[in-house]
């Protein structure tokens, strides 16, 4: 086991990695994490498997800055097979903060509109992300964790730009669902990825991304 | 009167009719007396005089406006002098008002600082815009600031240089640059928020700086990007420059650079985003700044600032070699980073490129570095990811202010050690 200056690249984007993957299982409408410091990294090569890494890191709450929590993970990317998602183990100190008012206010508003949402550019060029957008950027930061995660390399760092268009569908069910088209930034390449994902959300039953796909990049230009 | 009601006053008459307002004149009358005020009233049975009532009579010591068309202000004062009834000419000609509000409400629109004491250093702005701060500057300061034109980029855009020196000749010098990302958006709007900073320094540190040194700023090094992320991708990264052979347009101009040129860390796909370009400094915005490197020979410290990840670095990035003077930029950039952190408790991390993100061959400070300008730093800045290239503009004054607090260390550390 080698242990790993915190803060060079390989301990970076494998504590990336982790925050993505628990957003995407505890993120929702009210809450999402960046990655604000790796504070201890090591990796273990095992013969024939992979490497794993061994890290604390500490996360930030993405709407309030000065909300953070520790955690640990345990990443480990599999050697030769680059289609299969690392695997992830982590643990959260503490409890994180209840936001069922928030989910179920937000839940309410959206069954109520009588237009389906529609939004496009959240942030806009000026980093603007208007109050009502929150939970519909959150969302999506969460279920862009799952296709994070899915699509990671030890020489892959990905962020979220931006969501480029969301939609809404109305469905029978008790069930949100919303359709986007996001930004992924990758920190390695510094391509901007525009990415297609179905999201499903409900306030008992958490989110669900049914669908995601990598769409063509000349669209942009 | 305030100018904006004269519009809405006229808006009605004016959208009714096509007539214009030439000539017209509306006039203010107090009356004092029950006299006065029944002769006023009288005046609006009088239709024929077309008069349109801003302020209509209310009684004793209320102004009465009176917009009273051309061919009635004869009549109309007459009739006022006649019966004793005192008035004032509150707007001579209804016209030429309105005239001179439409353009104000132009200018409005697209506010034009007339200095930079008016600029807005907490928004951010387009390359127009930038063009004239940077003029406004010199304007203001004539005795401290020059701006060089180093070159022009592939779309003929004017490349600029703002030099701050308080004299000598081609004294040791800084330099800065931001916005050669072209979506790094924070990097340029601390350019500007940098500049202003220089002249209106009042402290001793930069006052000894500028004592022995020059300071060059460069705030938009990718003017051909930069516009692009306003007018069509606000995500675009590099140059504009266009190859036959290829649908793709533009090359990394951080790895365009003769250091470690077209080797791992730099992609030779031309719809790369790490595309290096077809040959070392193909780039006119790369190859202006080499122009002027060279020809100067005496700067002695050389940033080159970029968005985001908050992180300082030095060379290498081409190469996992420690540069000769690993130790000294070390203990720079930890000493430089915690002064930063001391404004906002801003977290970065520091130290060489290839071993704190990656492998990039091509580089700016690879390349500084190799030409003897030992203090070649790259900067990194806010955020960490929450909004990445997309900052709100409520965070460019902190990121600035917490930025010139590590660029000062280094800058002293400069002046102290001049080799």
């Amino acid at each position: 086991m080698a242990e790993l200056p915190p803060t060079h690249g390989p301990a970076s984007r494998a504590a990336a990695l982790a925050t993505a993957y628990i957003s995407h299982r505890h993120g929702s409408p009210g809450h999402g994490w960046v990655l604000r410091d790796v504070r201890r990294a090591r990796r273990e090569d095992i013969d024939g498997i992979g490497h794993k890494y061994h890290l604390e890191f500490v996360l930030e709450d993405i709407f309030e800055k000065d909300s953070t929590v520790n955690c640990t993970a345990e990443v480990l990317y599999h050697l030769g097979n680059e289609k299969s998602a690392p695997d992830v183990q982590f643990t959260i100190e503490g409890e994180l903060e209840n936001t069922d008012e928030a989910h179920n206010a937000f839940y309410n508003r959206i069954q109520s509109l009588k237009k389906e949402l529609e939004a496009e550019n959240i942030p806009d060029s000026y980093g603007n992300v208007p109050p009502e957008m929150q939970p519909i950027r959150a969302l999506a930061w969460a279920a862009s964790g799952y296709v994070i995660w899915q699509n990671s390399t030890e020489n892959t760092k990905y962020q979220l730009a931006q969501i480029k268009h969301v939609k809404q569908v109305k469905r029978t069910d008790e069930y949100l669902e919303f359709d986007y088209v996001i930004l992924l930034h990758e920190n390695v390449s510094q391509e901007i990825i525009p990415w297609q994902m179905t999201v499903l959300w409900h306030p008992q039953h958490g989110i669900e991304v049914t669908q995601n796909s990598c769409q063509p990049k000349h669209a942009l230009d | 009167m305030r100018a904006l009601l004269l519009l809405a006053a006229l808006g009605a008459v004016a959208a009714a009719t096509t007539e214009n307002f030439v000539g017209h004149q509306v006039l203010r009358i107090v009356p004092s007396s029950d006299a006065e005020l029944q002769k006023v009233q009288e005046l609006q049975e009088l239709e024929h005089l077309q008069l349109d009532f801003w302020l209509s009579p209310r009684g004793l010591g209320n102004p009465v406006d009176i917009r009273v068309p051309f061919p009635s202000l004869q009549p109309v004062k007459a009739h006022l002098e006649a019966n004793g009834v005192p008035y004032s000419i509150m707007i001579e000609d209804v016209q030429a008002l309105v005239d001179l509000e439409q353009m104000q409400m132009l200018r409005r629109r697209r506010f034009v600082p007339l200095s930079t004491s008016t600029f807005d250093y907490t928004s951010y702005h387009t390359l127009e815009e930038i063009y004239a701060f940077m003029d406004l500057l010199v304007a203001e300061n004539p005795n401290l600031v020059s701006k060089l034109e180093i070159g022009r980029t592939t779309e003929n855009r004017p490349i600029y240089v703002l030099k701050f020196s308080k004299g000598g000749t081609n004294r040791p010098a800084i330099w800065i640059d931001t916005g050669i990302h072209s979506r790094e958006w924070v990097t340029q709007a601390s350019g500007i928020w940098f500049a202003k900073k220089i002249v209106q320094e009042q402290d001793e540190g930069l006052a000894n700086i500028l004592d022995q040194m020059d300071i060059f700023l460069e705030i938009v090094t990718n003017p051909d990007g930069f516009a692009f992320t306003h007018t069509s991708n606000r995500m675009w990264r590099k140059t504009r420059s266009k190859r036959s052979g290829s649908l793709c347009v533009g090359v990394d101009p951080n790895r365009n650079w003769d250091a470690g040129f077209g080797g791992s860390g730099a992609s030779s796909n031309p719809c790369s985003e790490t595309y290096h370009g077809p040959y070392a400094n193909s780039e006119p915005e790369v190859k202006a700044i080499v122009d002027f490197v060279k020809s100067h020979k005496n700067i002695k410290a050389f940033i080159s600032i970029h968005s985001y990840s908050q992180l300082l670095l030095y060379p290498y990035g081409y190469t996992t070699t420690a540069v000769p003077d690993k130790e000294e930029l070390h203990q720079v950039a930890k000493e430089a980073v915690a002064a930063l952190s001391s404004l906002y408790g801003t977290n970065y991390k520091y130290g060489s490129i290839i071993t704190t993100i990656y492998q990039a061959s091509g580089g700016t400070i690879d390349w500084t570095y190799n030409q003897g300008i030992k203090y070649s730093f790259t900067f990194e800045l806010r955020d960490t990811g929450r909004y990445g290239f997309l900052l709100p503009a409520s965070q460019i004054v902190p990121t600035a202010q917490e930025t010139w607090k590590a660029l000062e260390v280094i800058m002293a550390h400069t002046r102290g050690h001049l080799y």
